[in-house]
């Protein structure tokens, strides 16, 4: 590969670090009795935001309340992400083409598993209800979507990837970039030869 | 024939008679409104929904004892805080917490006559941290921290009576001051009231403030003849370091002030030099005089009041301060002592005088320095009135009270007996522009107008009578504020509103100096009440002998425990119930049928505890006070009393569990 491949990679890889300091998803809820609005930030090792609103108002519903430390992903979201840096910086030392594509495998199943992951707990909250709950409405599940907005009773819910996100998002498409430039350039020089 | 025609005549002329009466007496019924409406008033003075308002006035109650936050130019009622009266709307001097507040050496005094607000000033300038206000009837100086709009402080002023002439500030908040009104016996003793001249003094005390926190402490009282001290105002600027007090009642009487007090030509403004006597404290002088005063403060961090009794303060008498004090005669039983925001000119206001003198401090110090006196009262001397005068205002109306200032060098005063407002420039002294207001104005406000800083946009006359102004409301009615621009050459009235109490005196601070710093719930990891139930899982219900401690938790829309059995006839039970939610404007409250006590609120993240004291068995229900969610009418739990000497073990639940 060529050195501003290279070069690129390795600022992809580190530009990941931020991810330990920013949100990576974030989600907003909206209601009359509440204009400045309620938020959420889904860190790579933790939750922030009006939790202890949230949960307030969600007991009426019967969901359970959300509690971080229970949730194991938060615990090894930190050495998954550090794995896939440390990846990276191994296809700037290897330097092969095949490690470059390995490293989009692996990134594009660990962000489709942990979207899964994020969405089933999604669903989980959303459905699994307590069946003495104050408030039932026949056939409501109280699950925000992945992306995009979704009216919840009162509450308009919004699920929007955040900083963290786009950042893996950059340095994803940055590498696939690379890679069908790398291709590309290798094909020149085969047909020249 | 002739007969009947005289009868028809005479109907006739009967008849135009009482039509002409009627008609005369129609035309000569006067148009209330007063001035004209331009037009554009409505305009001026609507604020629309959602928006806020441009000020802050908070509005003194009066008799009601409280304190009442104002948003102008809408004049919508923000807020009644309650400082000296008990308020059982929301626990206020009933709750176990805030019992202490109203604790003084007579013990516990659940109302009081609260006068003058005066916002706390950083450099000459209201700052929006605090708000004082006297207590007149059990002489009292109460601070409100406007973080929380709470009371937070209240000092009993010892050797006073009747704190009228308080709490008037100096530039840097460095002293709040109480002068008494009443003279009596210092100390207080059982005495012939004839002996008024030999026995009674006047007190005037220096408070100071905490630069930082607030706190306030009696720093020392000067004892001075027995006249009636009734308002005062601090210099600035050049006068900085002087303090000046209207008194009134120079002849000394005792009875029938009306009429006794009302003989001399002048009594006098009286000139205080408090930096010169604070350099003289600090050297020691005068006396510690035993006296009996409460001091009560508020913890935010505990959301507890107490009280403590202090037993003495440094009292200084007129020859301990010579040099300090002067008399400045002015006409005429003055009322306000007000001073201009360059602080160049002191303006006295004499109920019953025809003029407004306006003293120039340039011409005091002179006055003081050559010498110019007129004999002395006690050793201090009374300066010559001319040698002090910077000139009069002609023509002020009738029975002038207060002047505040604007910031383009014009003053207001309120003249109380011709209920109108003069407008008057400062430097010239001559009138320049008068308006009526409905009926017998008494002080009147305009934002920083007895500051270095008036923000000039907005006057608030308060006045005392409405009569015809509103619906009536049978015998008694509202007292009122009239709302007026102050912002062009004219004077113009834009709207009236009525108040809560009597609307004594106000001030008004911008909007953004207080909203800065609001605070919006309390954090419940934070709250180091002795009885917070930090989570439902630790709410619990403690026996100790007779009394009984009920640990509440409460979270939209229930109460952890909200059945209680084991309750006894005669138990001293302590409901103190912690509000966990912690999102703004979630306040729960607590009631118990039959309590002879009150209902609380709490906010959120505090603690509060009420007494209930069960006389017969049964079931007592409990229930929150404050619509607090979709299921509050479901907020509501049982509590049973059993005899005296039943066996009903002592058991608490919530939800079968």
């Amino acid at each position: 590969m060529s050195k501003t491949s290279r070069i690129l990679i390795l600022i992809s890889a580190l530009a990941m670090i931020a991810i330990y300091f920013v949100p990576v998803w974030s989600i907003a809820l909206e209601a009359p009795q509440y204009p400045e609005g309620l938020g959420m930030q889904i860190w790579i090792s933790k939750m922030t935001g009006d939790l202890q609103i949230i949960n307030g108002l969600n007991h009426y519903i019967g969901m359970k309340t959300i509690q971080p430390d229970s949730i194991e992903e938060l615990k090894l979201m930190p050495y998954i992400l550090g794995f896939i840096i440390l990846y990276g910086l191994l296809v700037v030392i290897i330097n092969k083409r095949s490690m470059l594509l390995s490293w989009i495998i692996i990134m594009i199943i660990i962000g489709s598993v942990g979207a899964y992951d994020f969405w089933s707990w999604e669903y989980d909250y959303g459905h699994n209800l307590d069946p003495t709950a104050a408030i039932k409405v026949p056939g409501m599940n109280y699950q925000p979507p992945l992306i995009g907005s979704k009216q919840l009773l009162n509450f308009n819910a919004s699920s929007m990837p955040d900083i963290g996100a786009y950042i893996l998002f950059a340095s994803g498409i940055a590498a696939i970039i690379i890679l069908i430039y790398e291709y590309k350039k290798s094909k020149i020089k085969n047909t020249r030869i | 024939m002739k007969n009947l025609k005289n009868i028809i005549y005479g109907i006739a002329v009967l008849i135009a008679l009482t039509v002409l009466i009627t008609n005369l007496n129609s035309c000569s019924k006067k148009e209330k409104t007063g001035p004209t409406m331009s037009g554009d008033e409505a305009e001026k003075v609507y604020v629309a929904p959602g928006k806020y308002d441009e000020f802050y006035y908070f509005v003194s109650g009066g008799f009601s004892g409280q304190l009442a936050a104002y948003g102008i130019p809408s004049g919508r009622l923000l807020k009644v805080i309650p400082v000296y009266s008990v308020n059982p709307e929301n626990g206020y001097g009933y709750t176990e917490e805030t019992k202490p507040m109203l604790n003084t050496s007579y013990g516990f005094v659940p109302w009081d006559d609260s006068h003058h607000s005066e916002l706390s000033q950083t450099d000459g300038i209201p700052d929006g941290r605090w708000v004082f206000i006297n207590g007149n009837n059990t002489p009292r100086l109460a601070r409100i921290d406007l973080k929380t709009f709470k009371t937070v402080e209240i000092l009993e002023i010892p050797n006073s009576s009747g704190n009228h002439s308080s709490p008037f500030i100096t530039p840097g908040t460095e002293y709040v001051v109480a002068g008494t009104r009443f003279s009596v016996p210092v100390p207080n003793k059982d005495v012939p009231i004839s002996s008024y001249k030999e026995n009674f003094r006047g007190t005037i005390s220096f408070i100071k403030v905490d630069k930082d926190k607030g706190d306030m402490s009696v720093a020392f009282q000067l004892i001075t003849p027995p006249y009636d001290y009734d308002l005062s105002h601090a210099g600035k600027g050049p006068s900085n370091g002087w303090f000046f007090f209207s008194c009134y009642n120079s002849e000394e009487a005792n009875t029938l002030l009306e009429v006794n007090a009302s003989q001399k030509d002048k009594d006098f403004i009286m000139a205080v030099n408090w930096k010169k006597i604070e350099e003289l404290v600090a050297q020691n002088k005068g006396t510690m005089m035993e006296s009996k005063y409460a001091h009560n403060k508020w913890s935010d961090e505990t959301h507890t009041a107490t009280s403590e009794i202090l037993t003495s303060t440094r009292v200084l008498k007129p020859e301990d301060v010579q040099g300090c004090i002067y008399y400045i005669p002015c006409p005429k039983s003055p009322h306000g002592a007000d001073v201009d925001p360059t602080g160049n000119f002191i303006v006295g206001g004499g109920k019953l005088a025809t003029v407004i003198p306006v003293f120039s401090f340039e011409k005091i110090k002179k006055a003081i320095e050559s010498n110019q006196t007129d004999g002395n009262v006690e050793g201090i001397p009374i300066l010559k009135y001319d040698a002090c005068l910077a000139g009069e205002v002609q023509n002020p109306g009738l029975g002038p009270l207060h002047t505040e200032f604007d910031d383009k060098g014009f003053a207001y005063t309120s003249a109380f007996v011709s209920s109108e407002i003069v407008k008057w420039k400062v430097e010239t002294r001559e009138v320049v522009d008068r308006m009526q207001v409905f009926y017998s104005v008494g002080h009147l406000t305009i934002p920083g107008g007895d500051s270095r800083k008036p923000w000039g946009k907005y006057l608030l006359s308060m006045n005392k009578m409405t009569k015809d102004r509103y619906l009536p409301t049978g015998p008694e009615l509202t007292q009122s504020a009239q709302l007026i621009d102050i912002s062009g050459d004219k004077m113009k009235l834009l709207s009236d509103f009525p108040t809560i109490g009597e609307p004594h005196y106000a001030q008004g601070i911008p909007a953004d100096l207080v909203t800065k710093n609001q605070l919006k719930i309390y954090k419940i990891e934070e709250n180091k009440n002795p009885y917070v139930t930090k989570s439902p899982n630790d709410a619990k219900v403690v026996r100790e002998g007779n009394t009984v401690h009920v640990y509440i938790a409460a979270m939209r829309s229930h109460f952890t425990p909200d059945n209680i059995e084991g309750i006894k006839v005669g138990d001293e039970v302590y409901f103190h119930m912690t509000n966990l939610e912690q999102d703004w404007d979630i306040p729960h409250g607590f009631a118990i049928m039959g309590n002879l006590n009150s209902e609380m609120l709490v906010m959120p993240g505090e603690t509060c505890s009420i007494k209930w004291v069960p006389e017969k068995p049964g079931i007592y229900p409990m229930y929150c006070t404050d619509f607090c969610s979709a299921l509050h009418q479901e907020m509501q739990g049982y509590v049973r009393v059993s005899s005296k000497d039943s066996n009903t073990p002592l058991t608490f639940s919530t939800g079968n569990k």
